[in-house]
């Protein structure tokens, strides 16, 4: 499976590839990541969360790297589901943001971690990859992955729906936080 | 705390909800001194804007008094203790919209920006309490709020005016502006304003403000024609005449140089035939909203003028008369308010007394009394133009 996506991000491209480039960034805003561990110069560990299907892990490396224009990677030996993605970085007309073009392929496998992986991506697998890179637009632009009432955990936002009601949270809600 | 919340359909209910905390860094927390019910919330409890849920803390008119500030938040922009004025788009001030003073279609603000993207194409920005399409956000008919990006839209009031002279900042006032400013006002301009409910007054008193030579108000209720008339608009009931003859008299046949369209989505229509046409259609959802005014403002607007939307649509029309639009050269301008544009020089025009917020005042009620007051303006009883709020 092929997904491409594609947002433009109000901030220089040297600033936009750095963000990109420590790897262990992306799990704030790519929901179905919990952990990137840098091992080497171009190598890393991956920790998937529960939606991808429970203690999903592998080894990936970046294969091709050229500084403030494109960030290659792969994932290496027997991992799960095999996966490979490419990001660019080209700066937009209006001389001040950078364009972030995303290509992602997943080799996805039969039995129980692909009908997981099938599950978490449903009916509309772009769309997750879409909402991956609002986030990264919103840390990269404000800080941090907004936040409202009727989705107050952020990059869970698409495990809530329906969602709870536009009101604040209870201390108990609050508490439990995102694990309900 | 207390809140006015969404209970279905046709129902709202003051209820005890959880008080509101910081959920990002640049939050702050409002203790809200006064609010209002705005002609679209009126939209959300009839049932046609989609994506309301049971227990949805309404409102997007507020003021109040900053008790609490997250970490992020500069502190040279907001503090504790200060008073503010909430605008109801949710902006992030760093996005490309909002670099172009595009608030309401901030491209941050909106964790369900995925759904608005489906309806609209593109999404848009987050509103307090106006349902989950915008976002999910409490809204500010309660005790307390939490506004995020708390030092890029709140305006400080830092003199001792009234309440009621400022809480309009948020939502009616800016948009009736924008209305006007989108006509591009000429001297000798004669300004048709449709609707005059709250938006529509303050349109029209901004047609004025801008150099209008004539600002002509139609709606059908007299209590409400007669305070347009008060304020010195012309007034043209539309029970009683029709509309498009009654312009060209009033124009030497020329028809009205800008149309504002102040009402949207819930019109309804001197025409029974043609007002049940739409009805039904909307009933069964082949079109979600009933255009009466959008296409009378075309049909009525002289050649070469601006037809300027600020009344809320939210989805498909049709006999949209793209006709009389593209042949007679119109110009057709829209948008939901982009307020923080417009809050400084409004507050100014207010200070000097060019602009009178309160007129249109009618009601003001505790907050337990909210279903009263929604009731009797979603009816016009008890000559209700506007309902304020105090918690």
């Amino acid at each position: 499976m092929e997904l491409t996506a594609t947002t433009t991000i109000r901030k220089p491209v040297p600033e936009v590839y750095a963000f990109w480039r420590d790897l262990e960034n992306l799990p704030t805003f790519m929901a179905h990541l919990e952990e990137v561990r840098t091992t080497g110069d171009r190598t890393s560990h991956w920790v998937a969360n529960a939606p991808f299907g429970k203690d999903i892990e592998w080894d990936a490396e970046i294969v091709g790297e050229t500084p403030g224009e494109k960030i290659a990677w792969r994932s290496t030996g027997d991992a799960d589901v095999p996966n490979a993605g490419t990001v660019r970085f080209v700066p937009a007309p209006d001389g001040v943001s950078t364009e972030v073009h995303i290509v992602l392929v997943y080799d996805i496998p039969g039995g129980t971690i692909g009908k997981a992986v099938a599950k978490y991506f449903g009916e509309e697998p772009h769309q997750q990859l879409d909402d991956d890179l609002r986030r990264l637009k919103q840390i990269m632009e404000t800080g941090e992955v907004v936040r409202s009432d009727g989705a107050p955990w952020g990059k869970q936002s698409r495990k809530e729906f329906p969602q709870r009601p536009a009101q604040p949270l209870s201390e108990s809600e609050l508490t439990k936080g995102a694990d309900r | 705390m207390r809140a006015n919340t969404w209970a279905g359909r046709n129902k709202v209910e003051v209820r005890d909800v959880p008080d509101p905390t910081i959920l990002n860094k640049r939050d702050a927390i409002v203790r809200i001194t006064s609010t209002a019910i705005c002609g679209s919330d009126l939209h959300l409890v009839d049932g046609y804007v989609p994506t309301m849920q049971d227990g949805d803390v309404m409102g997007h008119e507020f003021m109040g008094e900053v008790v609490e500030v997250g970490p992020g938040v500069d502190p040279g922009r907001l503090r504790v203790g200060d008073r503010v004025v909430v605008p109801f788009p949710i902006a992030c001030g760093a996005c490309g919209a909002c670099a172009a003073e595009l608030y309401s279609c901030c491209e941050n603000t909106n964790p369900n920006a995925g759904i608005a993207e489906k309806m609209f194409g593109h999404p848009v920005a987050g509103i307090f309490g106006y349902s989950h399409l915008t976002g999910g956000f409490a809204g500010g008919q309660a005790q307390y709020a939490r506004v995020p990006f708390a030092d890029v839209g709140p305006l400080k009031i830092e003199s001792d005016v009234a309440d009621e002279q400022v809480l309009f900042l948020s939502d009616i006032l800016p948009t009736g502006y924008m209305g006007a400013e989108m006509c591009d006002i000429q001297p000798s301009d004669v300004v048709a304003v449709w609707g005059a409910g709250p938006v529509g007054q303050f349109a029209m008193d901004s047609a004025r403000v801008l150099g209008a030579a004539k600002v002509i108000a139609i709606d059908k209720e007299p209590y409400r024609l007669e305070m347009a008339e008060r304020a010195g608009h012309t007034p043209v009931n539309f029970e009683e005449v029709d509309v498009r003859s009654r312009l060209l008299e009033l124009t030497g046949g020329r028809g009205p140089d800008k149309c504002i369209d102040a009402v949207g989505l819930e019109a309804t229509h001197g025409s029974a035939h043609i007002a049940a046409y739409d009805q039904i259609k909307q009933a069964v959802r082949l079109e979600t909203d009933r255009p009466h005014v959008l296409r009378q403002a075309i049909m009525s607007c002289r050649s070469g003028g601006v037809v300027s939307v600020i009344g809320v649509y939210g989805g498909l029309v049709d006999k949209f008369p793209v006709g009389a639009w593209m042949n007679r050269s119109l110009t057709l301008r829209t948008g939901q308010c982009h307020v923080q544009r417009y809050m400084k020089p409004l507050l100014r025009r207010i200070e000097s007394g060019e602009l009178d917020p309160t007129r249109i005042i009618t009601h003001t009620l505790p907050l337990e009394e909210a279903e009263r007051g929604f009731e009797i303006f979603k009816n016009k009883q008890d000559n209700c133009e506007k309902v304020v709020l105090k918690p």
